[in-house]
């Protein structure tokens, strides 16, 4: 029995929000209560300082321009400006936040980020066979890395870059040259 | 539309990888990205591709009267426009200071530089010259502007040709393509620019920058030079200073690269001459096949993946063990549980047992191992070879009642109940923590 509803799969890099969607966003500007994030849409998003897990008045979080920060949109539609938030519905964090001062953020396509999000992801799987690292990605095309080493960030953020343009095939051979070097 | 801002963490990220000598695709300091030149159907159209930089050059010329001061002369007129399409940041007026900035570096490296001989655009002396009209367009932005808008400018107009005209007395006939063959401009020499971009207060230098790291550098030298080692222009931008050696050095390098980019432009030159000579085809649509827009493709990168291998294993030797964490309490009696490490129990031989369940540290627990194993098998041995700080081992004379606890081995029936039971759930607890052991090494 269909239950009348479709998901069509589309390749873009241009990102539009949408509620819900747990995207990294940088801050560009910090305005009394609100910062301003650019989330590579339209308009810029705005993330109240109180939308932190144990923020208060007292207590705010240290925010600085220029850093990164994981979150969801709350309000995302077509006339009104994008409003995120940094805990879940229940007030906890759930890893959610400010995004650690080292690693690299870089760009790659809306496809490929769905791609890397889906349950059981190979490329995931076989990357953590490489180096341990860590990975944050955001629905808006962003992706943050950290390894040990410069060198080691570098190589996975190639990688996942070069995911797009690979076969399955490729990018086993490309590993597998990678761990035997 | 405002430019992506740029995040601290990708700032620190590129500052970081600069001092080690790390570039984002791989490259090394002194190298440059592809070029690509390919040219369009018209004579003096052409795009160069450097990296993912993009920029469409097309040279036009037209009959107008010279300028007062200098009427033997033809007039060149050059121009570099920047649109949204080539970068978000990137506003269509004419006011941006950058748009300026690279305006004036080309005009300087093209006209001042003399490589075209303006006498020979010369028609008629004080009434008609030629006007020599290049227009150049950012395609895409991915940083080091000028060395694509040098190249493709001059490949342009090397590669353009202007209607052949004749003077007799007053009449001047211009003769269309078919009649006679165009003529192609008289160029001296080919200057190239070539970016510099430093970091760090001038410490660390780097050849044709891209996008990311023209946002994070200190300052830019610009070196115009042509291949026989002249320079045409130079200019130093931004905040830094710096010194005699380094500008010196800066130009030993663009001489090599002004080379080896000067002969990949003739060879791209002929091989388009030989193309039109032999009636193949040319133009855009030919030599640019492969970038539609469904294909998928990737220049590959070359990432040296040389010594990673040993960095992490340099990185794990060297860092400190992890410490055992126990998750489970062991529980002796129903009553009794340990959790966590205890020191080495200072009581005598009697308390043997104890001792083996409080030893966590694999030395102890490797020798209080060989301590109650009467019987010797292989793994003790080795065991006692190879810890060199194990505590003192008591005296093994162990009286008859006390139980050989033998790895992997049943406890034998000759202790009491209650005392089996503490045994057990020890005996589990301290195999399991020995065989942890072992496979962590």
């Amino acid at each position: 029995a269909g239950g009348g509803a479709y998901w069509v799969d589309s390749q873009q890099k241009r990102y539009v929000p949408v509620k819900g969607d747990h995207v990294i966003g940088i801050v560009t500007a910090k305005a009394g209560d609100v910062f301003r994030l650019d989330v590579g849409g339209s308009e810029p998003a705005s993330l109240s300082y109180l939308a932190f897990e144990g923020a208060t008045k007292r207590n705010r979080p240290n925010v600085q321009v220029g850093d990164l920060i994981y979150g969801q949109f709350v309000v995302a539609n077509k006339d009104m400006e994008p409003e995120m938030v940094c805990i879940d519905s229940s007030g906890k964090s759930s890893g959610m936040g400010i995004i650690g001062q080292d690693g690299f953020l870089f760009k790659v396509s809306l496809g490929l980020i769905r791609k890397l999000l889906a349950p059981k992801c190979e490329i995931i799987q076989e990357l953590s066979q490489l180096y341990p690292f860590e990975l944050v990605l955001g629905m808006n095309g962003r992706i943050w890395v950290k390894a040990k080493t410069v060198q080691q960030t570098l190589i996975i953020v190639n990688i996942l870059e070069a995911c797009e343009y690979m076969t399955a095939e490729q990018r086993k051979q490309a590993l597998a040259k990678l761990s035997g070097n | 539309m405002k430019a992506t801002p740029l995040s601290n963490c990708e700032r620190r990220f590129l500052l970081r990888a600069v001092q080690e000598k790390k570039r984002l695709d791989g490259r090394q300091c002194y190298d440059y990205r592809n070029i690509r030149v390919s040219f369009g159907a018209d004579r003096g159209c052409c795009i160069v591709d450097l990296g993912r930089t993009r920029v469409l050059a097309q040279v036009s010329c037209e009959l107008v009267p010279p300028k007062p001061s200098r009427p033997t002369e033809g007039v060149l007129f050059f121009n570099l426009e920047l649109s949204p399409m080539a970068a978000p940041g990137l506003e269509p007026g004419r006011q941006s200071e950058l748009l300026v900035s690279l305006n004036r570096l080309l005009e300087r490296c093209l006209r001042d530089s003399k490589c075209i001989d303006t006498e020979s655009l010369c028609v008629v002396a004080g009434e008609k010259v030629w006007q020599i009209r290049l227009d150049m367009h950012l395609l895409n932005h991915d940083g080091n502007i000028t060395d694509a808008a040098s190249i493709a400018g001059i490949v342009a107009l090397c590669h353009f040709r202007r209607p052949d005209v004749s003077v007799q007395g007053e009449e001047v006939t211009v003769y269309t393509p078919e009649e006679r063959d165009p003529v192609p401009l008289s160029i001296h020499h080919m200057p190239i620019c070539v970016s510099f971009a430093f970091f760090h207060q001038g410490t660390y230098l780097l050849v044709d920058p891209t996008e990311r790291e023209e946002r994070v550098m200190d300052g830019l030298l610009v070196i115009a030079m042509n291949k026989h080692h002249e320079i045409c222009t130079i200019q130093s931008s931004g905040v830094v200073m710096l010194l005699q050696d380094q500008i010196l050095r800066c130009s030993k390098i663009a001489a090599v690269k002004v080379a080896e980019i000067t002969e990949l432009i003739q060879k791209a030159l002929e091989n388009d001459q030989k193309a039109r000579k032999e009636g193949g085809k040319f133009g855009f649509a030919e030599s640019i096949p492969n970038q539609r827009i469904t294909a998928f493709k990737m220049e590959s990168a070359a990432v040296d993946t040389n010594d990673v291998e040993e960095q992490a294993g340099e990185i794990i030797a060297k860092a400190d063990p992890p410490s055992e964490v126990i998750a489970n309490p062991v529980l002796h009696t129903p009553g009794t549980a340990q959790i966590g490490e205890g020191i080495e129990s200072s009581w005598g031989d009697l308390e043997e047992s104890e001792k083996e369940e409080a030893a966590e540290e694999e030395g102890e627990s490797e020798a209080a191992a060989f301590e109650c194993e009467k019987v010797e098998t292989e793994d003790t041995s080795t065991v006692r070879k190879t810890k060199s700080d194990e505590p003192i081992v008591l005296s093994d004379s162990e009286e008859e009642e006390v139980v050989i606890l033998e790895p992997q081995e049943l406890p034998r029936k000759t202790r009491t109940q209650t005392s089996s039971k503490q045994e057990n759930p020890s005996k589990k607890a301290f195999n399991k923590r020995r065989r942890k052991k072992r496979t962590s090494r």
